[in-house]
């Protein structure tokens, strides 16, 4: 299969970016300053990201749609007001999760921010189970450009006007350049930051005027330090069909309202697990020296019984240290709990701490 | 001190008497990327020609370091154990990883010059 392009591939290329595949895109790991420089500047500065690889999928419909989407997702959507986004999972009826999303309401129905390499069999699942007479639009047309960091509300204000009186966690049409761009406050470097979505034929211009006004561009390299600094789950690693939203201790994305009477997909699983608890749990962990614990890295205890596995490693660029997460028996989950990590055949020092690593900055609310 | 000579796993190594000092290359460290961690050989060991002899990693991945000739560790360089960004800063220079007291210096006999190793990192990059 031909590998795919974002629209911004050319602006990439000129900006020297380092190419890899991702989820069937040619997409930038990193430009020419490199990962660690790329992370600190997003953490001081502004970071310009190209998710465009990412699904759009617009479903419109009236309110038997909400209704429909409830018996899949564990969310109260009835209450969810216009232009706010929930985080939330696409299961299946054991809890296995398909993809992690964001939902948002738009005026016309629902904006789902879907993972690139699920987005395909998203559409396809929601198909199957949403009457066929929703419209769903998985939109090849726009890009999706993600700005991150302390500077990004005042670079993305001089542009879209309003941005900054967004709060965190909601979005809203605005008008730039003759077109609708949808704007939400959100993002996934534990920055404040904004997403944009804007049409194929306007990124690559939308973008060089971003980085006029002194944003930069960051590979998916520095991405990914980023969001592990936060604490955040990538689909694929900390996320898949084998766990559930409980394991992944991600409950509080289920909405209290839906736990007692569940009837949504995979509600039993979940609703079983909160009271028994999981078996294994997604745990932050620290190691105790500077060695890197990457996925798959076999988790002991001190009496050499292996007791989970790591599903995310890297170096903490703001932290100054290794980093990881990775799922953990249940016993084994409390902070401050010593483990160790087997490294090229040495087993190392670490200790379940708490997430996220890196302090959030988002601005809750604005007005 | 000898000319340097390069390996085809990107070590540069230069011989002063039977001591050989040797290190990666800039062009892998551009390959790497910013290193984040570097484990060294422990002094006193033996190290044989083409096996590995430490470990780098960058932000990305982890990578072998080989040794392009046999010996025993007599020195590390614990500075960029402490701080890997030395290596990305300085890696044909400061940046050194080990010292070997080799016991056969035929075997830098197969080792690229400077010119052959830029002609072949070259060629393996593209």
């Amino acid at each position: 299969m031909e590998i795919k392009k974002t629209s911004l591939n050319k602006l990439h290329q000129s900006n020297n970016a380092k190419f890899v595949e991702f989820a069937g895109y040619e997409m930038p790991i990193q430009y020419s300053k490199g990962i660690i420089e790329e992370h600190k500047f997003t953490r001081s500065h502004s970071g310009i990201f190209d998710v465009s690889h990412m699904g759009q999928l617009f479903i419109y419909g009236d309110e038997s749609l909400t209704e429909e989407l409830e018996k899949i997702f564990p969310l109260d959507l009835k209450n969810l007001k216009q232009n706010c986004s929930k985080y939330s999972f696409l299961m299946n009826e054991d809890a296995g999760i398909y993809d992690d999303l964001i939902i948002t309401k738009i005026e016309e129905g629902y904006l789902i921010i879907l993972n690139a390499a699920c987005k395909d069999k998203d559409f396809e699942i929601l198909s199957n189970l949403l009457s066929s007479k929703f419209k769903m639009n998985l939109d090849n047309n726009r890009s999706l450009i993600a700005i991150q960091g302390p500077k990004s509300v005042e670079i993305l204000n001089s542009i879209i006007n309003g941005v900054d009186q967004l709060n965190f966690m909601t979005g809203n049409w605005f008008d730039s350049d003759n077109q609708k761009l949808f704007v939400t406050r959100s993002g996934y470097t534990g920055e404040d930051g904004f997403e944009i979505s804007i049409s194929n034929d306007k990124a690559e211009k939308f973008v060089e005027n971003l980085i006029e006004k002194g944003a930069q561009l960051i590979g998916l390299g520095a991405r990914d330090t980023l969001r592990l600094e936060a604490g955040l789950c990538l689909y694929g690693h900390e996320l898949d069909i084998n766990k559930t939203p409980v394991e992944a201790n991600l409950r509080w994305a289920i909405s209290k309202s839906r736990l007692s009477n569940g009837g949504f997909i995979g509600s039993k699983k979940i609703m079983n697990q909160i009271q028994d608890g999981a078996s294994q749990i997604r745990v932050g962990i620290k190691p105790e020296g500077r060695v890197i614990a990457r996925e798959k890295t076999k988790i002991f205890n001190d009496t050499d019984k292996q007791i989970g596995e790591i599903t995310s490693g890297t170096f903490g660029p703001s932290v100054k240290g290794p980093i990881a997460m990775g799922y953990v028996d249940k016993e084994f989950s409390k902070i401050d709990t010593k483990i160790l990590l087997e490294v090229r055949g040495k087993k190392h020092p670490a200790n379940v701490c708490e997430l996220p690593f890196y302090k959030k900055n988002y601005v809750i609310g604005v007005n | 001190m000898s000319e340097v000579k390069f390996s085809k796993e990107h070590e540069w190594i230069t011989l002063d008497g039977d001591v050989a000092t040797i290190g990666i290359t800039k062009h892998a460290t551009e390959m790497l990327g910013d290193i984040v961690f570097a484990e060294l050989p422990e002094k006193g060991s033996n190290v044989e020609k083409d096996g590995t002899a430490g470990v780098v990693e960058s932000t990305k991945a982890a990578s072998d370091v080989y040794t392009p000739v046999s010996g025993e560790v007599v020195d590390i360089n614990q500075a960029i154990v402490d701080d890997p960004s030395k290596i990305n800063d300085d890696p044909e220079g400061s940046a050194w990883f080990f010292k070997l007291k080799m016991k056969d210096q035929s075997e830098m006999d197969n080792l690229m010059n400077k010119e052959e190793y830029d002609k072949f990192a070259k060629e393996s990059a593209s």
